[in-house]
């Protein structure tokens, strides 16, 4: 009985899958070095980023697109995308933006106008359409704590000293294919500068929204944590319903000095595409922090419900001592969805410690697959790992997989891996159904109870809209 | 008398093995029927097919509620009219907030007769005043459902549920299984403050224990699926003497 009635409740509705109704410039599909310095010109960028960028162009050109992941698409025909595009107006002053895309952001949720927010919760957010940062909020009131935070095409102007110690520090250019690409066509993103013993005084965040036909996005971020600093960042994202597939292939890389914290929260939902397997986001993202002093902390939440292909490994590089690294993540496939997504986390300075909780989520057709790596160098004596990976499986098509990696060089180095899959019991449907409550609200009860531990890490107002996002993906399709 | 609930030539199956074979039983309302027999007679088959459970494949015959035929309902549509079933093996549900289910499940079932919802505080002081009683301990209300629960506990927390949601027809199933003496007593206390004369019970037993706890009016016999004797609790004493083999069919 439990099955019927299931996959209609699971094939949830994409509700963001509008299209802004703006004037966009486009460059016409292709990737060679005109594209590179078509790119960097329109960007303004002085001829160091420039060389940067045809560096990495030339890596990527002599490597290959990885197929290790347990992923299965159609190959990525690289020039028969557009590798940049900007709404037409907006882009010259960032007060005037265009109403369409205010409108637009509105209806995602998101306010651009700061008087326009509520009171007593203040999130500043950098808002990236397509391949440009279209507004950020609060950079003025951030600036007064010395907080620097813009996009990163600013950054790369106006802070090229911070863009040049630290960008390819974390991601090297050429550290995979993906992030190879991106390195050579990086479009925009966010920057983040905290000094030196500030806590940053609001919630810091980042919406994409790609609206172009047939481009890529490909943004960059940087967070720098500076000594005894603390930030909360997050990201969000989505796109419009169409039938072609899109290729986001982003990079994040963090920071995080002496005694500094960062928490990066993502909530992840491109266009996943039908329940056929027809359109949706490629997204294949690079994520890495870098603890490099002592107590230094990060911290990394993902709640992904969308995309038609996820390949994203968000890492910690445990490098000062006493430094920890946190990993939670829900991955949600539902329809025709694949993720291939998980942690890496190397220890290698003494006594770091990392946790990792992974709940993956199976409906309709969708495979998720959990792949991490713990490893302890030889200098990481007393370091510590927890990892748990769990698996719900809603009805009998889907499938999860674990591929949990395990290196260690130091003996005594504490390592616990635990991992579970079940299945949503008929038995635990019928109990809740039992009691008066519809097969829906069982399901959704049992989901969110399953994802529990990693939703108590988000900031409470994206706790909120993830458990909606969840709601939706998982039962939109009634009512 | 005044039936409230009738179960006619009922024929069901679990997979290919048919277990309830023409089971005849009438439940007079505000009264306290036990249901006794041996292993593998088709109690607990009974009890999932009055709740609508999935297992179960009615093949024949029927059961009426209040009048109306249910074998169509909804699993979830019996709850809302006043069925209640306590689980024999209450499940786990890990990451369940037990407050927050049983406050949901109330809610519906408000919803449903056209009350008005109860609110956090108000449902919290609800079952605050219940668990006093139970004599169970205040971080039921933030655990998770039956996750981690002592077989006592499990029970304690489905006459939890049963005293919330007040329903009219309660079935417990082996609802004495697994509990010691203090447990019973309490789960037993809870069971006799609902009696009240309009609501009607069908005690599902092994034992006789729990029937010098809460007092049948009825005992029904209930062998290779069928209904083979309905006595007053007289009959105990003689089943506990001379077992069921004794009994015919009358």
């Amino acid at each position: 009985m439990a099955n019927e009635g299931l996959d209609k409740a699971v094939s949830g509705e994409y509700a963001l899958g509008f299209e802004i109704d703006i004037e966009t410039e486009t460059v016409p599909p292709g990737l060679d070095e005109n594209t590179i310095r078509f790119i960097s010109k329109k960007k303004n960028e002085p001829e160091w980023m420039l060389e940067l960028r045809l560096k990495a162009l030339k890596k990527w050109e002599s490597m290959t697109e990885p197929h290790w992941a347990k992923l299965e698409y159609d190959s990525i025909d690289y020039q028969s995308i557009s590798y940049f595009a900007a709404p037409k107006e907006g882009i010259d002053s960032l007060d005037e933006v265009d109403p369409k895309i205010l409108e637009a952001y509105e209806k995602l949720g998101i306010s651009l106008e700061e008087q326009k927010q509520l009171a007593g919760v203040k999130v500043a957010v950098d808002a990236v359409v397509d391949s440009v940062s279209v507004k950020t909020t609060y950079a003025e009131e951030l600036a007064e704590h010395g907080i620097i935070f813009c996009s990163i095409s600013e950054a790369i102007e106006n802070h090229p000293e911070l863009v040049k110690k630290y960008m390819f520090s974390v991601v090297p250019m050429a550290d995979n294919y993906f992030a190879a690409l991106n390195s050579a066509v990086f479009t925009d993103g966010t920057f983040v500068y905290i000094p030196k013993g500030v806590r940053c005084p609001m919630e810091l965040s980042t919406y994409f929204r790609i609206n172009a036909i047939n481009t890529g996005q490909f943004e960059r971020t940087l967070i720098v944590a500076d000594e005894g600093s603390y930030v909360s960042y997050n990201e969000g994202c989505s796109a419009p319903t169409r039938d072609d597939n899109q290729l986001h292939a982003a990079v994040v890389e963090l920071v995080i000095l002496k005694d500094a914290e960062i928490k990066y929260s993502t909530i992840q939902n491109w266009y996943p595409g039908d329940e056929t397997g027809k359109g949706g986001i490629y997204n294949f993202v690079t994520k890495r922090a870098v603890c490099e002093g002592e107590n230094a902390k990060v911290s990394w939440t993902q709640v992904e419900t969308g995309s038609a292909i996820t390949w994203k490994y968000p890492s910690c590089i445990l490098k000062g001592d006493n430094s920890v690294g946190e990993f939670y993540s829900v991955a949600v496939t539902t329809l025709a969805q694949q993720a291939d997504t998980g942690t890496k986390m190397i220890h290698l300075g003494k006594n770091t410690s990392s946790t990792i909780i992974s709940k993956g989520i199976s409906a309709m057709k969708g495979q998720n697959t959990y792949r991490g790596l713990v490893k302890i160098g030889s200098n990481a004596t007393g370091s510590r790992n927890y990892s748990e990976c769990d698996s719900l499986l809603i009805g009998s098509q889907c499938g999860a997989h674990t591929f949990p990696y395990l290196e260690s060089k130091d003996t005594k180095g504490q390592v616990e891996h635990e991992a579970t899959t079940s299945k949503i019991s008929d038995e635990q449907l019928f109990y809740l159904r039992q009691r008066g409550i519809n097969e829906e609200d069982a399901v959704s009860m049992i989901v969110h109870g399953f994802c529990k531990q990693v939703f108590s890490q988000l900031p409470m107002e994206y706790a909120v809209e993830a458990k909606a996002l969840l709601e939706l993906t998982l039962e939109g399709s009634v009512g | 008398m005044s039936s409230v609930m009738k179960i006619e030539n009922l024929q069901a199956k679990i997979g290919d093995k048919q277990i309830l074979k023409g089971l005849n039983l009438e439940l007079e309302a505000g009264k306290v029927h036990a249901i006794m027999g041996p292993n593998g007679a088709g109690k607990s088959t009974l009890s999932k097919a009055l709740v609508g459970h999935y297992d179960i494949e009615v093949l024949d015959g029927d059961i009426t509620y209040k009048g109306k035929s249910i074998v169509e309902m909804e699993a979830e549509e019996r709850a809302l009219e006043g069925i209640f079933l306590s689980f024999q093996h209450p499940v786990e549900i890990p990451g369940v907030n037990n407050a927050y289910f049983l406050r949901t499940a109330l809610n519906a079932k408000r919803k449903h007769e056209g009350k008005e919802e109860l609110n956090a505080a108000e449902f919290l002081r609800l079952m605050k005043s219940h668990l006093e009683m139970l004599g169970m301990k205040s971080d039921m209300i933030s655990r998770s459902l039956n996750e981690g629960f002592s077989g006592g506990e499990k029970k304690r927390n489905e006459i939890l549920q049963m005293l919330i949601l007040e329903p009219e027809v309660i079935i417990l199933d082996e609802i004495d299984s697994g509990l010691d003496i203090d447990a019973l007593r309490a789960v037993s206390e809870g069971i006799n403050k609902m009696k009240d004369g309009k609501r009607t019970f069908l005690v599902i037993t092994h034992y006789s224990r729990i029937l010098d706890y809460i007092e049948p009016d009825y005992i029904h016999v209930l062998k290779d699926g069928k209904v083979i004797k309905t006595a007053g609790p007289e009959l105990v004493p003689y089943l506990e003497e001379h077992g069921y083999d004794g009994i015919e069919e009358e």
